[in-house]
């Protein structure tokens, strides 16, 4: 019988019951009482004037309530306000009562609660902007990027004459666009400086759906070589360097030695992180040589799919397509495959293993929070025993007393989580610290780190997780132990039973998943380890290194650049402190890329590539950098423009393209595609490594920086001084710019700081020290878990010990009893713990490196730091049982 | 908690009978109301009077009835009722309603019996 008046009048009911609920004024309750009284005088009156005596009359009155007084009064005050959140209300103001009094509980609890909550938002706020916060692109979900793939190198670049074809005759992307990562020089009123820029076809920012927030996009015209060169410009860029003024439209600046217009800025907060951090979008033209040839790989590919196409058929069809060009082209196509892979897994793929082992670990941390509150909470449930009794035998309803423990769990979780998020939002900004810089320029994503919907709504699916757990735990503790036992049992030895088998179930628990961390930790750490000590080839101490960029207008010929190199060598060997000088064109501990195609000189050779990463080096770098020479010699002056080419091999290559017994030295290797005369092996080196310090070392050649000089080149230098290299740093970048201020000095560090910062240490250092620090937290509160298990247990059993060692148990039979029960715990929770981290750290594997999931050394480890700290919290306990008289003991009951 | 055949009173039709009551005699305290009701009903009905209040602050918290101090007949301080704008047209909506109801009952009891095999 709802109408509309009937709803607007009840819920105008509903607001008047809330603010009675929150005020709670006796103003209302003295009112009523009034009415009452004066109901009960008039209907008085009436039956004294129907004959009645005034003592039956009011009795009558009374009666014809139907109920008593109070509970009249009672009903009328549940109208008034609205009984479950005034109980809840009231419940919640005795929860602070009763923490107030017990405050140790509370802090321990609450900090317990914050701290696995900060660890685990934090890690996820990461997990968000890295994984689930989709790009920000238009529909990111179908853009693909396109790559040509071969054994030694799976997300390849794309030749220009391979893009051309797989644009034209692909039959899945609605557009094909490239890109390709480049530092340029760009000249300014103070100099030149050296930009990163990225150079990619006309249509590259209308597949990914992003217009220029200022100016106009590319024209497909401005493809043309002929066009005239035209840039865009980053936000960042605007900002920073033309001060964000609206007349940059138009202005012409000098990049990379040409006259450049630039005609947009690009949004705001745009970033593509494959390309790096760019200032400046220039349209690729095709001119330098590689583009002629179908050989040189030197671009990426971004693509976005057709309506209705899937990313299968996507890939079968540039697979298919790949095939095609392979049996056309048989010398430059051989073995290149296609690869299409979805753009959101390229950017965010290298992360992937690494920030869910984190969550995992975060994760592991949060149940051992759980269980480690829920065991004190049980501790107090325990303890309570008694007050519950006495409330249940006033009259207090189950319900009731499930309702007091939801309350204490709504106040211990919303105090936990709100100090946990404050913890959260200062532990993100501390781990994004932690990051060198360089790193998060090209981790663009994280700069929106933060406490982010998505991120609030894990923690609180976290916080009410805790939160039924806590209000569970006494609840199911109330159920298993009876009431009645709770006033008559007292505190006597056989109590606290259905206690002890859940809380030590939730110690094992506890125990397990610290020995899962620990080892996860002491596994990473290994691997750190090895992969910090693994063999170099060289001596990295004391190595000094800078790149070096020259400008083409200055340096054009391979005699200018050849003379450049040797004035930095004189002018840097003279330096006080600086023993060896040395130039190559890469650095080591970089990257296994930059590849030649070649074949041995008379050997069988049937079109394969053998794809060789070459290097130059200069004059004194392998003696400079500490290589190891097998055989045959190092470069020399001679090896100059005009004599014949040499090279220098490593073992791997050795290994590789000669038997075993056979010597190099003397022998010669052509390059596939161009015709110059074949090179003459003159040295055999020990492997450098060229690589990440994670990866296998391949086969190098090795050149002299004389016979293939560039404007770029990396400058090695080995110091006596080993305390001043910072400052020798420094010294160095001022002399080169003394020689010619239009060179460019860039990423000046030392050669130790350079591997401690190569991406793969620091993945491999950051999760070592995150899951080690997860470890650490882990146990610690399985020891404290442990020890409030112990610790009540023998509280539980003094009468029990006092019997004993009044029939004669010795202190340390005592002693023996309650640490045999902890190593019970301690044995279960390692046995399974360890059973489980074997599993789990199969699914660390890729984050593994030189050791393998069951390291028994790592294993061993654990358990013995777990049964170090398990005695250390079972010792205390166990003195203190120890330590019982027996006559106290037994009189104290 | 009936005595004899004495009708207890359904929840829903407690609030129409009070706002009727208070209707006729204008403003009026609980008392009042409660002695009426069952006057009225020619005390077919067992009314508790304690049920009263609690149904009298729902109305009153709804805004159909509004309360004021006064004195009775008989010089006792009591609290008066009387009904809202709201209230009436609250009363004249749940009035018509309940008639219809009960005619629609009524007829398909009527209806039911004709029917019925013997």
């Amino acid at each position: 019988m709802r109408n509309a008046t009937g709803a607007t009048g009840a819920v105008r009911a509903f607001f008047q019951r809330l603010r009675g609920t929150l005020q709670g004024s006796p103003q209302l309750e003295d009112d009523f009482n009034a009415e009452l009284e004066s109901h009960i005088q008039m209907h008085t009156d009436d039956n004294i004037r129907a004959g009645l005596s005034p003592t039956e009359a009011r009795r009558a009155a009374i009666l014809q309530l139907g109920v008593g007084v109070e509970a009249v009064k009672e009903a009328h005050r549940d109208r008034r306000a609205i009984p479950v959140l005034s109980n809840l209300g009231h419940d919640i103001r005795f929860t602070f009562r009763q923490m107030g009094k017990n405050r140790g509980f509370s802090v321990v609890a609450i900090a317990i609660l914050a701290l696995g909550l900060a660890a685990s938002v934090s890690i996820f706020a990461f997990v968000d902007a890295a994984l689930i916060q989709p790009l920000p692109y238009q529909d990111p979900a179908r853009l693909m990027g396109v790559y040509e793939t071969k054994d030694t190198c799976k997300q390849c670049n794309l030749s220009y004459l391979d893009y051309v074809d797989w644009k034209r005759l692909n039959t899945v992307f609605s557009a094909l666009e490239i890109y390709n990562a480049r530092q340029f020089l760009l000249r300014t009123a103070s100099g030149v400086e050296q930009v990163a820029a990225i150079r990619i076809s006309s249509g590259f920012f209308r597949v990914l759906g992003v217009r220029p927030a200022l100016g106009r996009d590319f024209l497909s015209k401005e493809d043309e070589p002929s066009a005239p060169l035209v840039a865009l410009l980053s936000y960042e860029s605007w900002q920073n360097r033309y001060g964000g003024s609206g007349n940059i439209l138009g202005q012409t600046i000098n990049l990379a030695g040409a006259p450049t217009t630039i005609i947009g800025v690009l949004p705001r907060g745009f970033h593509f992180s494959e390309g790096g951090p760019a200032e400046f979008w220039q349209i690729h033209h095709q001119d330098t040589g590689c583009e002629q040839r179908r050989s040189c790989h030197n671009l990426y590919g971004v693509a976005r799919l057709k309506d209705g196409v899937s990313e299968a058929a996507a890939l079968a069809n540039i697979q298919a397509l790949a095939q095609q060009l392979e049996k056309e082209h048989p010398d430059s196509n051989r073995d290149q495959a296609g690869l299409v892979v979805p753009l959101t897994e390229v950017v965010s793929g290298p992360l992937k293993p690494i920030l869910l082992a984190l969550l995992g670990g975060a994760s592991l941390l949060m149940v051992i929070v759980w269980a480690n509150v829920a065991s004190l909470l049980l501790v107090r449930a325990e303890s309570r025993k008694k007050e519950l009794a006495v409330r249940r035998a006033l009259g207090a309803t189950t319900g009731r007393l499930v309702s007091q423990f939801v309350a204490e769990a709504i106040v211990l979780t919303s105090i936990g989580a709100a100090l946990g998020l404050l913890a959260a939002q200062w532990s993100i900004q501390l781990l994004l610290s932690l990051i060198p810089k360089f790193m998060l320029e090209n981790l663009p994503f994280l700069l929106d780190l933060g406490l982010h919907p998505r991120v609030l709504l894990f923690a609180a699916a976290m916080a009410l997780v805790a939160a039924v757990i806590f209000a569970l735990t006494p609840a199911v503790h109330l159920a298993l132990s009876k009431t009645r036992e709770g006033l008559a049992e007292g505190s006597r030895g056989s109590a606290g039973m259905a206690w002890r088998r859940i809380g030590s179930k939730l110690v094992v628990a506890e125990l397990a998943t610290a020995v899962i961390l620990l080892v996860s930790a002491g596994l990473l750490g290994k691997s750190l380890y090895r992969l910090l000590n693994v063999e170099l080839g060289f001596r990295p101490e004391h190595l000094l290194t800078l790149q070096l960029g020259a400008p083409a207008s200055a340096y054009p010929t391979s005699e200018k650049q050849v003379a450049l190199q040797r004035r930095v060598m004189e002018t840097l060997s003279q330096l006080p402190g600086v023993t060896s000088v040395g130039v190559s064109s890469q650095m080591p501990v970089s990257h296994n890329g930059n590849t030649t195609w070649l074949r041995i000189v008379g050997k069988p050779h049937h079109g394969e590539h053998n794809d060789t990463p070459e290097r130059a080096a200069g004059v004194g770098y392998f003696e400079t950098v500490g290589a190891r020479l097998k055989r045959g010699r190092y470069f020399e002056e001679a090896d100059s423009a005009g004599k014949p080419p040499v090279a220098i091999i490593n073992e791997t290559f050795a290994r590789t393209h000669f038997a075993k017994g056979e010597d190099p030295i003397g022998r010669q290797v052509a390059y596939l595609s161009q015709p110059a005369p074949p090179m003459t092996i003159v040295g055999l080196v020990e492997d450098l490594r060229e690589g990440q310090l994670n990866q296998v070392n391949r086969p190098v050649l090795y050149l002299p920086f004389n016979q293939s000089p560039d404007r770029y080149m990396v400058v090695t230098v080995r110091t006596s001084a080993s305390n001043a290299e910072q400052e020798l740093l420094g010294t160095i970048q001022k002399q080169i710019r003394a020689l010619d201020s239009e060179l460019v000095t860039t990423g000046a560090a030392t050669m130790r700081e350079r591997i401690q910062d190569s991406p793969a240490a620091y993945l491999h250092r950051s999760s070592t020290w995150l899951v080690g620090a997860f470890a650490a937290l882990a146990l610690l509160l399985c020891v404290i878990g442990l020890y409030g298990v112990i610790a009540y247990s023998v509280s539980q059993r003094t009468r029990e010990i006092g019997v004993r060692m009044a029939l004669g148990a010795g202190q340390s039979v005592v002693c023996r009893m309650v640490l045999g029960e902890a190593g019970w715990l301690t044995a279960a929770g390692l046995a399974i713990g360890l059973g489980c981290a074997v599993g789990v750290a199969r699914l660390l594997d890729g984050l593994l490196f030189g050791v393998s999931p069951w390291d028994g050394l790592t294993l061993g480890a654990v358990a013995v730091v777990l049964s170090m700290a398990a005695l250390l919290a079972s010792y205390v306990p166990a003195r203190r049982a120890a330590a019982v008289n027996p006559i106290e003991a037994l009189r104290s009951e | 908690m009936g005595e004899g055949n004495k009708s207890e009173i359904w929840q829903g039709t407690l609030s129409l009978m009070v706002l009727k009551t208070i209707e006729t005699l204008g403003p009026i305290h609980g008392y009042g109301i409660a002695r009426r009701i069952e006057q009225t009903s020619g005390d077919r009905l067992s009314l508790n009077y304690g049920t009263l209040y609690p149904a009298l602050l729902k109305l009153e918290q709804e805004g159909s009835i509004s309360s004021a101090w006064g004195v009775s007949d008989n010089n006792r301080k009591a609290k008066f009722y009387s009904l809202t704008k709201q209230g009436k047209k609250q009363l004249a909506e749940e009035a018509r309603q309940w008639e219809r109801t009960s005619d629609i009952l009524a007829q398909f009891l009527a209806s039911a019996k004709a029917k019925e095999p013997r």
